[in-house]
């Protein structure tokens, strides 16, 4: 699904992200840990083109139809599928539950904007998809009464949950979450995680999450990549991860 | 059913505002009826700037440049060959100039797309910038129009400006368009793209991580806000008669930006309500400028005492209510 050949991401003098391999296999849910710091972030700035990585790669689909997207712009990539929700949640804050769902839909519209105004019939079947569309999203995550109100009014775990609705509203074929479980109860994160195989299932995803509930990152991922100071340190399954000697060091320190 | 009601209410504002406008049509006398006239392109001015600076949240100062563009193409494209030769009469106009004469609807529109089209042309470089480095760069654009209209000569006839425009702008002509401009602005920000143009203002990030292409979107609220702002500009000139590139100031800009910001950025209803408020508090509060005799103390008029009173409410409004004066909750 996403291949990441040698990526390097340099600011300055400081080097987020060292030479890092990675390769998503399709219907996987991937985690992607590491102490603070490690460039964690960095690297799904760069898988969404916020970033152009100074060396390396970014293969999308790798394959047949396989699509070189490194330095491509965040909407072209948002566009061929891939899209993410942030760490310190961005939701639109001043338009309503609803209308943040229905934005994530306008990447697909076929309609030019003289249609939207003149309400042609085009635009109206469109619209009217639309916002089907995001109303069954909105009741997959549990939003469906608050659909009215505005996005920051909302309690920070809903907030959490509207922003992967709007990810989802716009199509993508791989989602990467940054840390979905911050500031959530334990009741939430279980509820969090089997959302989240859900709706991998449902909508055939192929999951990137960063996470640091160890719960969470172990309980859902197929696949770990363990990350410090910009390099890849370790990769595996979730029992192998836990037993590395590298990982250990990485999080506790040298005995 | 919902949408049926709406449009019932609107139907019977629409039909409201005809009665009242044809009475006043009939009651008011000049003066008050150039008033009104400034009501209706207030309204348009107001709303073609809030689309850019409230819904898509670009800082744009270049207004009075596009209404010197709308202003300048409606005045040359509608005065008669008579009247140009006697206006031109420091250096003649170009010849292909000379002899156009249009009809006001045509030449209102034209002066719009001239706008629309510089706004097309100048927005493409100075979109990429954000926030105050925008705001520079319009002004600049404005300043610019408003030298460049200032020494071609032989196309706006410079500093002595243009006289004897055909007074075409009558109440229908400047409501009716205010109308139009309002159902433009509805449905506009009712549908996609009005919404993606609001999530850009929220969060830019954000909007272009959902897939929203920030540049053609900008560039596309740009476009339409100065084409409203060139038929202002046009409706202006066709209600004055009189244009000079020094109208074109930086004070017009902030007139308009006054007015959007009393009613509250993103808001049609707020933009509607405080361009006919500001308008009329205008003109009501010209006597600031003159000298006021209490009886016991004669004080001396200033001019533009009455700017000074629009500022200090401006000030007081952003410190204090930021949403705007008229926006709801």
């Amino acid at each position: 699904m996403l291949k990441i050949e040698n990526m390097t991401m340099r600011f300055g003098g400081v080097v987020a992200a060292n030479k890092f391999n990675a390769d998503i296999e399709k219907g996987q849910i991937v985690g992607l840990i590491g102490p603070n710091g490690a460039g964690k972030t960095t690297i799904f700035n760069v898988i969404t083109g916020v970033y152009r990585p100074t060396e390396g790669k970014i293969i999308f689909n790798p394959g047949e139809e396989e699509q070189d997207i490194t330095g491509l712009r965040p909407d072209e990539i948002a566009k061929l599928g891939i899209c993410r929700t942030f760490q310190n949640i961005r939701l639109f804050k001043e338009l309503s539950v609803l209308d943040n769902v229905f934005i994530g839909n306008h990447l697909r519209i076929e309609s030019n904007v003289f249609s939207s105004i003149l309400k042609f019939p085009n635009y109206r079947k469109e619209e009217k998809m639309m916002l089907e569309k995001s109303l069954y999203l909105l009741e997959k995550v549990g939003l469906k009464d608050e659909k009215d109100g505005k996005a920051h009014s909302l309690p920070y775990g809903k907030q959490r949950r509207l922003e992967i609705a709007r990810a989802l509203a716009t199509e993508p074929k791989l989602l990467l979450l940054d840390e979905p479980a911050a500031g959530m109860n334990p009741q939430e994160t279980r509820e969090l995680m089997e959302f989240i195989k859900d709706i991998k299932d449902e909508f055939e995803l192929t999951i990137f999450l960063i996470e640091h509930h160890m719960e969470v990152v172990m309980g859902i991922c197929e696949e770990i990549l363990v990350l410090d100071h910009g390099s890849l340190i370790a990769q595996g399954d979730p029992e192998s991860i836990q037993t590395d000697s590298n990982v250990i060091e990485a999080y506790l320190g040298v005995e | 059913m919902k949408i049926n009601n709406r449009f019932k209410k609107s139907l019977s504002m629409l039909i409201i505002t005809i009665v009242v406008l044809f009475i006043l049509n009939k009651v008011l006398d000049d003066y008050k009826l150039r008033v009104l006239n400034l009501c209706g392109i207030y309204i348009i001015l107001g709303l073609s700037m809030n689309l850019i600076n409230g819904f898509t949240g670009l800082f744009s100062l270049g207004h009075a440049g596009f209404m010197a563009i709308g202003a300048y193409t409606v005045a040359i494209l509608t005065m008669p060959a008579p009247m140009k030769e006697m206006n031109f009469f420091m250096k003649p106009i170009v010849p292909f100039l000379a002899n156009i004469e249009w009809s006001f609807f045509p030449a209102l529109m034209m002066g719009g797309v001239m706008a629309g089209l510089f706004g097309f042309l100048i927005g493409a470089p100075v979109l990429r910038l954000t926030d105050d480095y925008l705001a520079i760069a319009t002004l600049g654009f404005a300043e610019i129009i408003r030298v460049v209209f200032t020494n071609t000569q032989s196309i706006t006839n410079g500093a002595l400006g243009l006289k004897g425009i055909p007074a075409s702008t009558n109440v229908w002509w400047s409501w009716g368009l205010a109308l139009v401009t309002i159902l433009f602005m509805t449905f506009l920000m009712e549908g996609s793209y009005g919404k993606a143009f609001n999530a850009i203002r929220e969060d830019e990030i954000a909007a272009r991580s959902m897939g929203i292409n920030l540049f053609t979107h900008k560039v596309m609220s740009f476009t339409f806000g100065s084409f409203l702002a060139g038929v202002g500009g046009g409706l202006l000139a066709a209600l004055l008669g009189t244009i000079d590139p020094n109208m074109f100031r930086i004070v017009l800009t902030f007139n308009i930006l006054l007015i959007v910001v009393l009613g509250g950025l993103g808001s049609i209803k707020g933009s509607v309500v405080s361009a006919i408020i500001v308008t009329i508090a205008m003109e009501a509060l010209r006597f600031l400028d003159e000298s006021i005799n209490l009886g016991f103390v004669k004080l001396e008029g200033v001019a533009g005492m009455r700017m000074v009173i629009f500022s200090i409410i401006l000030m007081a409004v952003v410190i204090f209510r930021k949403e705007g004066l008229l926006k709801e909750n």
